[in-house]
């Protein structure tokens, strides 16, 4: 098993270099000038000036001088200066990425819960009223843009009713408490501060659920699939001769065989979400990775972009490694191979 | 059907002497709705097992032989209606709640089915599926149900049961499956353990080793065992007293000698005249005409008659009862006056050349 793990864990530095390289040559291959979004339009025309920038951000160099100063930077922690915010990149997206990461982690907790219940719900109520609820609510989860949902979800219970707080991660008149983890609901925990907590968590509800009722589908339709076909295996038949109850031959015995391609599901959605949340963010002003990418996208911030590809990147590298691991933990026959 | 079942009944307690059997089985009757439609997979199974008694079903796949035993159990699917009577040690187990059910299943009862690769859970440790079965039914701590789990393991020969109580049943061969199996069933020393075609997924030779097992169990711990089978081989070498079954109803029942030696029903003649010989060599193997109904398309009178080579009009319109010819039963109308069995193999013959209608 150990053995399984550190082959994985040798791979990712050349998967790394991968990813950074494939993100830093696209930028290249792109038809906008990045100058556009350093040199203010009236000054395009002057040579002087054109000439400086492209000294000062590097641009004036060939391609395989500049690929290789960005690994070198990359090396000691440096992402690049982003030609937007004139910050350091790493440190835009360490300010971005906690705030996504909290409210995809808060999606994902509703999504599995939500999509696991309902999918063994609905594999065991098969064809009856709880199944065809199950059925739609995944439709609309998977098939309602998330724009159209949150909206409608943030004019009814924000709007209407008034029960949940409008867009943002925090109401901005609160004093927040000292950043440690970056997630608000943790650190206002570890604060002791309450009146934070609860306003970080009313606002983190609607945008979490609406994230994760498009992921919540997906896994109820996946897990029901997989039940039908597990139960009709014979060692659920032999648990129930032996005499275990219900819940025991559903949960113990049948859900802990559909866990494989469950787990593939959920690694897969949390790494999308990571940079794959943009609208949702957007909706919710949630100040994210998402929202950054598109601003980086839009003003052609090409360090911005390359940090943002591979910070997304080494999600799903992260997220699989970890889905690898509870994979053997889920399946022993993993263990052999 | 009342005098069908106290003829049989009567039957039984001769054979039990006095007391009732372990367990005692009158008029089962098993039927699915499927899309509005009703179909029955059993239409009366009339069947006794004494304690320590070896018992063979036998029958063709889809003959209701299985479905007929996990209805007694009430292992059957939501949408099956259960009639009948089961008794299991004087207790009536039809109508049974589900939480009653599980109570038995397991501690009095065990079942174990057809296909070892599949009846073990693949994600939990063999040892953690019989510990399991003990903690179901026992209040022992987890460790206490380990040590009986490699005693049990032991108990059906496994070798090295310490290391394997802690393998996946992939690390399992087929035949170490089935002990395995095996052991869990017996886990909580049950009265009845009902055994679902157990060697049909085996090698050959691993068959007679399961079966070994399965007989000096049945010994050793005083069991009544009921063996479902097509295999006329495994009843005749196993079984005490024999069940044949034909599309969902039991048409002979006798001591496993008697059965063979004289059967009184031409679905079992010709059952026991398709047992290949190897001391004779036929130009083919024998076998019966025509197939077994379709469930719900069940020709009117006796089930069996479009491929009997004794049917009369009266098959045709009049389904025989089950009932007594001296102390074993068979439901033919002419379970009596059928013409003398010689062998197998000369019944093979004759059936073939259909010269011994009568």
């Amino acid at each position: 098993m150990s053995r399984y793990i550190l082959r994985r864990l040798i791979a990712m530095p050349f998967l790394v270099l991968g990813i950074v390289t494939i993100a830093f040559l696209i930028t290249t291959v792109t038809k906008g000038d990045p100058l556009t979004a350093i040199v203010a339009e009236q000054q395009m025309s002057n040579p002087e000036v054109v000439a400086a920038a492209k000294a000062r951000w590097g641009l004036d160099r060939p391609l395989p001088e500049r690929y290789m100063i960005y690994l070198g930077n990359l090396l000691s922690g440096d992402l690049g200066t982003s030609f937007i915010t004139k910050r350091n990149v790493g440190t835009d997206i360490l300010y971005r990425l906690p705030a996504t990461l909290e409210l995809v982690f808060a999606a994902m907790i509703f999504g599995t819960t939500l999509g696991i219940v309902l999918g063994v719900l609905a594999a065991y109520f098969r064809n009856s009223l709880i199944d065809h609820g199950a059925r739609l609510f995944a439709l609309f989860g998977s098939s309602l843009p998330v724009f159209w949902s949150g909206l409608g979800l943030l004019f009814i219970f924000s709007v209407m009713l008034n029960w949940l707080p409008g867009p943002g991660r925090v109401d901005a008149r609160l004093a927040l408490p000292p950043g440690i983890t970056g997630f608000l609901t943790i650190d206002s925990l570890l604060a002791g501060d309450w009146t934070v907590f609860k306003d970080a968590l009313w606002h983190l509800l609607l945008p979490a659920f609406v994230l994760g009722w498009t992921v919540s589908g997906t896994i109820s339709r996946l897990v029901r699939a997989n039940m039908l076909d597990v139960m009709s295996r014979e060692f659920v038949l032999t648990a129930r001769a032996k005499g275990a109850s219900e819940f025991r031959v559903v949960i113990v015995h049948a859900l802990r065989n559909t866990m494989v391609p469950t787990l593939t599901v959920i690694g897969y959605s949390f790494a999308y979400l990571i940079t794959g949340a943009v609208l949702t963010e957007t909706i919710f002003s949630w100040p994210g990775m998402g929202s950054y990418a598109v601003e980086a996208a839009r003003a052609l911030d090409f360090p911005a972009i390359i940090g943002v590809t591979i910070v997304g990147g080494l999600a799903f590298l992260v997220t699989n490694l970890i889905t690898d691991i509870l994979y053997v933990v889920a399946n022993p026959r993993v263990r052999l191979s | 059907m009342s005098a069908q079942i106290s003829s049989a009944r009567s039957g039984a307690v001769d054979k039990a002497g006095e007391q009732e059997p372990l367990l005692s089985i009158r008029g089962l009757r098993v039927g699915f709705r499927r899309a509005g439609d009703q179909f029955e997979a059993v239409r009366g199974i009339d069947l006794d097992v004494a304690k320590g008694e070896v018992v063979g079903i036998v029958g063709e796949s889809g003959s209701g032989k299985s479905v007929g035993m996990l209805a007694a159990l009430g292992l059957t699917s939501k949408n099956a209606v259960v009639t009948g009577s089961v008794r299991f040690n004087g207790d009536e187990l039809v109508g049974k709640s589900s939480r009653e059910m599980r109570k038995i299943r397991g501690a009095r009862i065990a079942m174990i089915f057809q296909d070892p690769l599949s009846s073990l859970n693949p994600v939990m440790t063999v040892g953690a599926q019989i510990a399991e079965a003990v903690r179901l039914h026992q209040r022992v701590t987890r460790k206490q149900a380990m040590a009986r789990a490699v005693e049990l393991l032991h108990l059906v020969a496994i070798p090295q049961p310490e290391r394997r109580v802690n393998q996946y049943p992939h690390e399992f061969s087929g035949g170490m499956r089935q002990r395995a199996v095996i052991a869990m069933a017996v886990a909580n020393d049950p009265d009845l353990l009902i055994a679902d075609e157990p060697t049909t997924a085996l090698d050959v030779t691993v068959q007679a080793q399961i079966l070994a097992v399965l007989r000096s169990l049945q010994e050793r711990l005083g069991l009544g065992l009921v063996l479902i089978t097509h295999d006329l081989g495994v009843v005749a070498g196993h079984a005490d007293r024999v069940a044949v079954v034909y599309s969902g109803r039991v048409v002979e029942q006798a001591g496993v000698s008697e059965l063979f030696a004289d059967p009184r029903h031409p679905y079992t003649r010709g059952l026991i005249a398709s047992i290949p010989n190897l001391e004779e060599s036929r130009e083919r193997l024998f076998s019966i005409d025509g197939s077994p109904p379709a469930l719900g398309r069940l020709p009117g009178g006796c089930a069996f008659h479009p491929r009997c080579i004794y049917a009369e009009a009266r098959c045709r319109t009049e389904d025989p009862p089950l009932h007594d010819i001296g102390g074993r039963f068979s439901a033919c109308h002419f379970a009596t006056t059928l013409p003398p069995f010689h062998s197998a193999a000369l019944a093979a013959a004759e059936l073939d050349s259909g010269s011994m209608a009568p």
